[in-house]
């Protein structure tokens, strides 16, 4: 698919070819979006976004299509709904020109680093505390507080905004807990990168089934929510308890971070490799570097924290400390306009499609 | 290639699922195995990349099937079908081993699902591959790879070189250039010939030129018309096909299983004419499929138009193509190419030949017609309720039915006794069993039972 191809194009090309699938339907087994499908025959513009949504791009059923180029059916689903998932988050997340931006290109994401790297080299030496132990005798936790909650509120407050259009786009109605149970557990155990069969996806190795995806994507997930528990905790223990970091091995905050630093470590790498085996027309082409960079992101925020606790009192860590703040606040920062908002609008989608076929 | 031995212990023609159920058969027994398929790597696997099922027969509920299937319900069935058309030892050979197959395939790497969406009728005697045919012949080949059965894609078998009661080797054009390929053992896994649409219409008349064929442009049977010149024994109507009706605006080849139209039962359907020709309400549509595509090829044309109103567009799976609509029956005629006046006037005498009483669209509720030439004896309501649908009707050839004789161990015969280290599976072959009508999910039965039998047989001849 080109580059130039409008919204409504990539909207049309993705409904051509599912209403071949719906005609056909041999796919069903694979996820939840073949099932989904049946409940109507004309599609309109929001059940798109939604099918789109709820692809976790596992490539099954590209891999199992009979009508895939030569055939003049020129079926590739994974990458039709690929397209218009990432336009759609594009569309709904304000400002659209950020997400644009940030989605595609991997050097917008590596420049904003830079940015942020600078900054908090500067912060560092220009807000550098009188008192202060760990690294907050390098920056108090207050100017930290100071610089991170808007950092980190204001960008979930727009993604809560884009997920509200998401669910009058798509016609979510209203939720009831049944339907996010059913949809926190798809999410937390992939199911929809089980191939059905629970021998994983199609993702890395042409036609054969492997695991690892979902292997490193989990590994990538539950580390991510044990750092911000992690983080989570330690905010608590501090107001709460006003028990002050550093904290130490056996703590909680670390009982939690550095488990979850490593999961996220190995996750960005393994999915970075599967990334770089994966046929890249079977995705959003347009946005392969803009996520490649994302992930490298992660890695980043993980091993720099990581790092932290390994340069403990040296003379390093003003420098790691630096670079770690940098990571977390371009990943916050990004938060919206990265592959990062795919975790939301993927739960919003799972949850409607509960909604969904409770109705039918 | 260049790692290919001189000879291989055995040759298989054809890359579809009888050809890969020999191969890895083989090559499991210890075989030194080669696939010569014609198709290039993205279309390989013939006709059975188009499949959906196989029909299995089972004492109990087994990986996705219900219940029990029985082997004298299963061979009832196929009696039904076939009119009593049937090889009776080798039908009920093929039946017994369909039990076995289904593990066999799933430790193959094939994996099931429950009955597709719409297809619930079949979930107690079909189980249908999950992703369908392409899923199952992906798995298979990866299983082959795994087992160092060489695979040459591009590869047309232009000849199958017979000295006496032994084949020797077979002349294949890979890629394009000539080249021998020598065996001790051979399997023909090569499909039957509706993709030579000069051999259809030689057969058929030269109507079959208007035909469209659902499956692979690959098997023209180019290997089977040499066999039987070479005088082996054949089987099965020559001049018969199976087709069904399907939308007009298919492709020529390949349009597969989305190309179907099962709104029949809930249409009015006439000719180029305009005229009606047949009952669309004969019975429920997994009876009737079958028989429209001879309909349909018996009128003038080769073509047919199935007209609906939109109190019965929702009650069959959608079409691939969307349906032509109008808010009078007279632009439906004039849109669809038919005379208006004339549609209007088949459709009123229609109209008024509708009866009251309560329609029930899943099963016989013998709304019919009174006091026309070609009544519809269920399912019959007027058209008349705006906006009308309309879809273009043709005959879709699935398989042809002239094919080798084979016995139990899937040996190919000559009137000078068997060939000695010849073999054949799938639809090559399957005229031994139906000699007309066809039960679904049974031709992959036959190329999973007889492709094993067959890999089975060819390497313990060459061991
Ligand atoms: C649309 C459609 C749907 C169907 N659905 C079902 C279903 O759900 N269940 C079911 O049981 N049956 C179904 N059938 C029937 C089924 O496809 C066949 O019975 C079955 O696939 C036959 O398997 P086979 O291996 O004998 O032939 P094929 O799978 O057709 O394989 C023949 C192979 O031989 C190759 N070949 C041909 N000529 C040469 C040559 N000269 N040299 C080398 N290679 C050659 C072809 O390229 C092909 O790979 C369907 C058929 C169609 C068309
Ligand atoms: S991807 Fe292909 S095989 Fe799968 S449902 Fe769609 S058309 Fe059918
Ligand atoms: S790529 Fe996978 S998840 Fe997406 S539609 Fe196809 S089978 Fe479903």
């Amino acid at each position: 698919m080109s580059l130039d191809t409008s919204p409504p194009d990539l909207r049309q090309e993705a409904r051509r070819q599912i209403e071949i699938c719906n005609a056909c339907r041999y796919c069903e087994g694979y996820c939840a979006v073949f099932p989904a499908m049946t409940h109507q025959k004309a599609f309109a513009d929001g059940d798109i976004t939604q099918l789109a949504n709820l692809c976790h791009n596992c490539r099954g059923c590209y891999y199992a299509c009979q009508y895939t180029e030569p055939h003049e059916f020129a079926l590739n689903l994974p990458a039709a709904l690929a397209e218009v998932r990432v336009e759609s988050w594009e569309r709904l997340i304000r400002p659209h020109g950020f997400s644009r931006l940030f989605q595609t290109n991997g050097t917008a994401i590596a420049g904003l680093l830079v940015v942020t790297l600078a900054w908090f080299f500067w912060a560092l030496f220009a807000f550098r505390p009188e008192s202060g132990v760990g690294f907050y005798a390098h920056l108090s936790h207050i100017v930290m507080v100071a610089i991170f909650v808007p950092v980190f509120l204001a960008p979930l407050a727009l993604i809560a905004w884009s997920v509200r259009d998401y669910w009058r786009e798509v016609g979510g109605g209203s939720v009831r807990l049944a339907h996010i149970w059913s949809a926190l557990g798809a999410a937390g155990r992939m199911k929809n990168l089980s191939g059905g069969h629970g021998e994983g996806c199609n993702f890395e190795n042409g036609d054969r089934f492997t695991d690892w995806r979902r292997v490193f994507h989990q590994l990538m997930m539950y580390g991510f929510l044990l750092c911000f528990a992690s983080t989570s905790v330690a905010t608590l223990m501090h107001y709460v308890l006003d028990w002050k970091a550093p904290y130490s091995l056996l703590s909680l905050p670390k009982l939690l971070g550095v488990p979850g630093g490593l999961m996220m470590v190995v996750g960005a790498f393994g999915l970075a490799r599967l990334k770089m085996k994966a046929d890249p027309e079977l995705g959003a082409r347009r946005v392969w570097k803009g996520e490649m960079a994302f992930i490298l992101l992660l890695g980043a925020v993980a091993a720099t924290g990581l790092g932290l606790y390994a340069v403990k009192g040296s003379g390093l860590v003003p420098t790691v400390l630096a670079i770690h703040l940098a990571t977390v606040m371009t990943l916050f920062l990004l938060m919206p306009y990265s592959k990062m908002v795919h975790g939301f609008f993927r739960l919003a989608a799972l949850v409607a499609d509960a909604a969904k076929q409770d109705k039918a | 290639m260049k790692t290919w031995p001189e000879v291989f212990d055995v040759a298989i023609v054809g890359g579809g699922n009888a050809a890969l159920c020999a191969a890895i058969t083989a090559a499991e027994a210890g075989a030194k195995v080669v696939i010569l398929e014609s198709a290039p790597k993205t279309y390989r696997g013939g006709n059975s990349r188009h499949t959906r099922n196989f029909r299995c027969m089972h004492g109990g509920p087994m990986s996705v099937l219900t219940d029990s299937y029985g082997e004298d319900e299963y061979f009832e069935d196929l009696m039904l079908v076939t009119k009593g058309k049937t090889d009776e030892v080798l039908a009920r050979m093929a039946i017994r081993q369909s039990e076995e197959c289904l593990p066999w395939m799933e430790r193959r790497g094939v994996r099931f699902q429950p009955s597709l969406s719409g297809t619930l009728s079949l979930s107690r005697t079909n189980a249908f591959f999950l992703g369908g045919g392409k899923a199952l012949v992906n798995a298979y080949y990866n299983t082959a790879a795994d087992l160092g059965v060489s695979v040459a894609y591009d590869a047309e078998v232009t000849h199958v070189h017979r000295d006496g009661n032994r084949i020797t080797h077979l002349e294949v054009k890979i890629a394009g250039a000539p080249k021998t390929i020598k065996a001790r053992a051979f399997v023909l896994a090569s499909g039957g010939f509706q993709a030579d649409l000069d051999w259809l219409a030689r057969a058929w008349g030269p109507a079959a030129k208007n035909f469209l064929i659902r499956g692979t442009p690959y098997n023209r049977g180019v290997v089977l018309r040499d066999m039987l010149d070479q005088g082996a024994d054949s089987v099965g109507d020559p001049t018969q096909c199976h087709a069904v009706a399907i939308d007009g605006r298919a492709p020529k080849y390949d349009g597969g299983i989305v190309t179907r139209l099962d709104c029949v039962p809930f249409s009015v359907v006439v000719n180029r004419e305009g005229d009606r020709f047949y009952d669309e309400g004969e019975d429920v549509w997994p009876k009737r499929y079958a028989i429209w595509g001879r309909l349909v090829a018996a009128q003038p044309d080769q073509v047919a138009y199935a007209l609906i109103d939109s109190k019965s567009i929702d009650l069959f799976m959608p079409s691939v193509f969307p349906a032509i609509k109008a808010d009078t029956i007279e632009d439906l005629g004039r849109q669809m190419g038919l005379d208006p006046a004339h549609l209007r006037r088949t459709v009123d005498g229609f109209n008024a030949a509708c009866q009251p009483g309560t329609f029930h669209p899943t099963q016989l509720d013998g709304l019919r017609t009174h006091g026309l030439n070609v009544p519809k004896t269920n399912w019959a309501r007027p058209l008349d309720t705006a906006p009308f649908y309309g879809y273009q009707l043709r005959p879709g050839v699935t398989f042809t039915y002239l094919g080798l004789k084979v016995d139990t161990r899937a040996q190919v015969h000559s009137p000078d006794g068997p060939l000695t280290n010849l073999w054949a599976a799938g639809e090559i072959m399957a005229g031994s069993i139906l000699g007309q009508g066809y039960l679904a999910g049974f031709g992959m039965t036959i190329g999973t039972v007889f492709g094993r039998i067959a890999g089975a047989e060819a390497a313990s001849h060459v061991a």
